[in-house]
């Protein structure tokens, strides 16, 4: 694997070739290019509004392991 | 209605049928499912499409406008209760508790679950052969890959083992394997179809789009696929509504050929691009000039040449921080016996990803590692920058982009598997479109060694409908016969 990762780092190593001095990195490749808000097609966030989640049961029905309790996520000690 | 009959039908037309009343949503779903239940039984000895088949014929009626028609869907979306692994050991026995956005509003449409499809895992790959399900084989010869990521999907459509079927694309997982089946696939633009409940690669690429049989089916589905989702924060509003396309004729219509893509400047070799495949372009530009269009061979895009590096950073490093969610803690995989924690985590992971994933994984944390960041992440999107003004520049002068697909026909299994940078060079000329978040769609063009080619257009940002007339007009222009596949 590691000759297999050399050859992709020698490819990668063409961003090297491109003078991008001043050139701004993308965030949203399509929102980048468009006029901000109040446009309808730009991204924006939902309202911060509380709304209810998975129940908890659900949430940990597909753990491999859960606590006795029933209650959390169960997994080995840290330092056994 | 023969079986026969049944499967001759495209989607649209399958629905016109369904609400005339000459063909029930049942018969269409049970000529289907018995065949998609064929394919997975026979698993490796057919074309191993799938992961999953529905085992009923829903009763009832669907509701309009889709009334039923039978839908495959990649295995990496989210469905409630259904096997969802992305191709993927280390989420073996996932059921999701919830369904991908996508997914839902074709179902709300009045789509049908058929089944879910075989994919590389986590969609890397272009050859479908880095399943946990084993490889796909492609319809037009069994010794042959049928691209990928979405090979499952683009073999079921051209196999007709389903009507239509919903594939993702990050770098070319649509188009690629919808050229070498011999079948349509669009990617649309970035964030007009939710990600909501797709298992992520990389995020700012990931994209959902349909695979299908015609240009038409394409419009189709992609019309009860867009819009904004308050559960996908990159989601966009489409501003108009996906019409199913009507064109005829080109005239007037402006196609750029960029030099880069198109092996005009170095007579394919720089891009890999086989003769036989530029045959089959070139013969497709004349079929565009004879319905009118203006073939403009002058345009550029000056960095497509680094795109494919750009990509194999930015990708990388977005699917190693996306696959830190898998931990052997909240679902699928866990090794067993495990010393401590570290221990858990690290044998799960060893034991549930396969090696592309891991080379990925490996690559995209040396991109993000201390001190190289800015080398490597920051450096590719500026790159992806000047990547989507080269696009910008480029339809300034023109309406449209062609290029070809990919730059063979499918190749054979196991011919690309010990060369990681031979398969990217499968999607040299997808990326640059992927990095600029426009849509592109690949029609079939014709045959070499008796094996599909595959034609790639691209249109600015939410310019699908221009795309898809433009598709549809060259589609009835080409002709291409897509029944051998079909048996």
């Amino acid at each position: 694997m590691a000759r297999e990762l050399s050859a992709v780092l020698d490819h990668i190593a063409k961003i090297e070739e491109l003078d991008l001095d001043g050139v701004a990195p993308t965030t949203h490749v399509v929102a980048d290019a468009m006029p901000t808000d109040p446009v309808p097609t730009h991204p924006r966030l939902r309202a911060d509004e509380p709304r209810a989640s998975l129940p908890r049961e659900v949430a940990l029905a597909q753990a491999p392991a859960i606590s006795g309790d029933g209650e959390g996520f169960l997994v080995p000690s840290p330092q056994a | 209605m023969s079986d026969a009959e049944i499967i001759g039908l495209s989607a649209t037309e399958a629905a016109a049928e369904i609400e005339a009343g000459s063909l029930s949503a049942q018969e269409l779903f049970e000529a289907y499912r018995g065949r998609a239940a064929s394919d997975r039984a026979a698993g490796e000895g057919g074309l191993n499409c799938f992961t999953w088949v529905a085992e009923d014929v829903p009763d009832g009626t669907a509701p309009a406008p889709l009334g039923g028609i039978p839908l495959a869907v990649k295995d990496l979306f989210c469905t409630e209760g259904v096997p969802s692994q992305s191709g993927s050991r280390i989420l073996e026995g996932y059921l999701p508790p919830y369904t991908a956005t996508a997914v839902s509003r074709l179902t709300e449409a009045g789509a049908t679950l058929l089944a879910k499809t075989n994919q590389d895992e986590f969609a890397m790959g272009s050859s479908t052969e880095n399943s946990a399900y084993g490889p796909v084989l492609n319809p037009w010869n069994r010794e042959r890959v049928p691209g990928g990521s979405s090979g499952g999907s683009a073999a079921a459509v051209a196999a007709a083992l389903a009507p239509w079927a919903l594939g993702t694309d990050t770098g070319g997982s649509i188009r690629q394997p919808a050229a070498l089946c011999g079948i349509v696939g669009l990617k649309p633009t970035y964030g007009s179809v939710s990600r909501y409940g797709m298992i992520a690669f990389a995020s700012s690429l990931d994209q959902a789009g349909p695979l299908t049989r015609d240009v038409t089916d394409a419009a189709l589905m992609l019309r009860h696929l867009v819009g904004r989702d308050a559960c996908d924060a990159t989601s966009l509003a489409f501003p108009e509504e996906i019409a199913l396309p009507s064109a005829e004729r080109l005239d007037g219509v402006r196609l750029g050929v960029p030099a880069e893509l198109s092996g005009a400047s170095t007579g394919g070799e720089g891009e890999g691009i086989e003769a036989g495949v530029l045959d089959a372009f070139r013969a497709s530009l004349d079929r565009a000039a004879e319905l009118g269009a203006e073939i403009v061979q002058s345009i550029s895009l000056p960095h497509a040449p680094q795109a494919l590096a750009a990509y194999y950073v930015l990708a990388p490093a977005e699917a190693s921080s996306n696959l830190a969610r898998f931990d052997g803690v909240r679902y699928g995989l866990r090794a067993d016996d495990a010393k401590d924690l570290l221990d858990m985590y690290t044998r799960t992971r060893h034991d549930g990803f396969g090696a592309e994933v891991k080379r990925r994984i490996m690559l995209g944390t040396y991109a993000l590692s201390s001190g190289y960041y800015d080398a490597f992440y920051g450096r590719a999107q500026r790159v992806r920058t000047k990547i989507a003004e080269d696009f910008r520049a480029a339809f300034a002068e023109v309406d449209l982009i062609v290029t070809p697909t990919a730059p063979t026909v499918a190749f054979k299994l196991g011919e690309k598997t010990g060369d990681p940078l031979q398969m990217y060079l499968n999607d040299y000329c997808t990326v640059p479109m992927s990095l600029a978040g426009i849509p592109a769609i690949s029609i079939p063009c014709g045959l070499s060694e008796g094996l599909p080619v595959g034609l790639q257009i691209a249109a600015p940002a939410f310019g699908e409908n221009r795309l898809l007339d433009a598709a549809h007009a060259l589609e009835r222009a080409i002709g291409f016969d897509s029944s051998p596949a079909r048996r």
